[in-house]
């Protein structure tokens, strides 16, 4: 993330005056974007895809959508970089652990459906 | 309020992951969702809370330079978005409760898990919007009146935006990978 970013270097975090990041058209930028994918989702629910790969594929454009909202509505993008790191590698770690427990069974559970 | 978000990503987290293994896991599971409702009304719902999202975080720019005006401007605004969501959201539970007959452990169409998980984490994330209204109008009451600060607008709208982050999950996963695909 960008720690180096001038309005934010050497700021303390409650000051509001380090939080003026981002300016309106950026933020209708991000937004339109959210909307694209948005739409992109629901056309991609009407094809006939496999539920796995639907799921992966939705799943895939929601995090990029999530990145969008952490890094520019939440500010995240324009925070110190100790913040990004205290906060995002503890939560996608736990993520992963959570999709290494789940996953793998309910892939084998649908493989042993009788057919 | 940082750290309370990480903690609810966990919990929803959870509950789709969980959501996402009983999806795959059962080949009968209900695809009842038609473009008109339950389709549109989702996908209004996600305009108006990605809306909601945009004049939060114009009201926190706001907030930051000063303009006490346009603050509570943008703050009534979001307000309005998230109660237009609760309202609509109502009518979908309404339609699947009162007409098609949907309950946590039983529906018409197949696995009966389906309405324990949707009734599960859309309520959930629905209870986040409400508290998320009632925050917002507790922050712009206070910050009119001189007694909550910029940082608390802030705050306020780290709790909104991932509000807001959250149904970009529920969405897709919960709506989208369940169309009626059978007119299509």
């Amino acid at each position: 993330m960008s720690s180096h970013a001038p309005a934010v270097e050497g700021a303390q975090h409650t000051d509001p005056s380090t939080h003026n990041a981002g300016t309106t058209k950026l933020f209708l930028t991000v937004w339109v974007w959210l909307l694209i994918l948005t739409g992109v989702e629901v056309f991609l629910a009407y094809l006939r895809l496999p539920p796995m790969i639907m799921l992966t594929i939705l799943v895939g454009l929601s995090l990029i959508k999530s990145v969008l909202i952490v890094a520019y509505f939440m500010h995240l993008r324009f925070e110190k970089i100790g913040l990004f790191l205290t906060l995002i590698p503890a939560t996608v770690f736990c993520i992963c652990v959570m999709m290494i427990m789940f996953f793998p069974d309910s892939v084998r559970l649908m493989d042993m459906r009788p057919h | 309020m940082w750290l309370f978000i990480v903690s609810d990503t966990l919990t929803f987290t959870a509950l789709l992951v969980s959501y996402a293994y009983v999806r795959l896991a059962n080949p009968d599971w209900p695809r009842p969702f038609e473009i008109w409702p339950a389709i549109a009304k989702s996908s209004a719902m996600t305009l108006i809370l990605l809306s909601s999202s945009l004049t939060m975080v114009l009201g926190v720019a706001a907030a930051n330079r000063g303009d006490r005006k346009a603050t509570l401007r943008y703050l009534m605004w979001t307000m309005f978005f998230g109660a237009a969501f609760v309202v609509i959201h109502a009518t979908e539970w309404y339609t699947l409760i009162v007409v098609e007959k949907v309950t946590p452990w039983s529906n018409p169409w197949g696995a009966p898990l389906f309405g324990a998980s949707f009734f599960g984490i859309t309520g959930l994330h629905m209870t986040h919007v409400t508290i998320g209204v009632v925050y917002l109008a507790v922050i712009a009451w206070g910050f009119g009146k001189d007694k909550f600060s910029a940082i608390d607008v802030e705050v306020s709208g780290l709790y909104w935006h991932f509000v807001d982050l959250v149904w970009m999950f529920v969405f897709p996963m919960l709506y989208l990978m369940s169309v009626d695909l059978t007119k299509h």
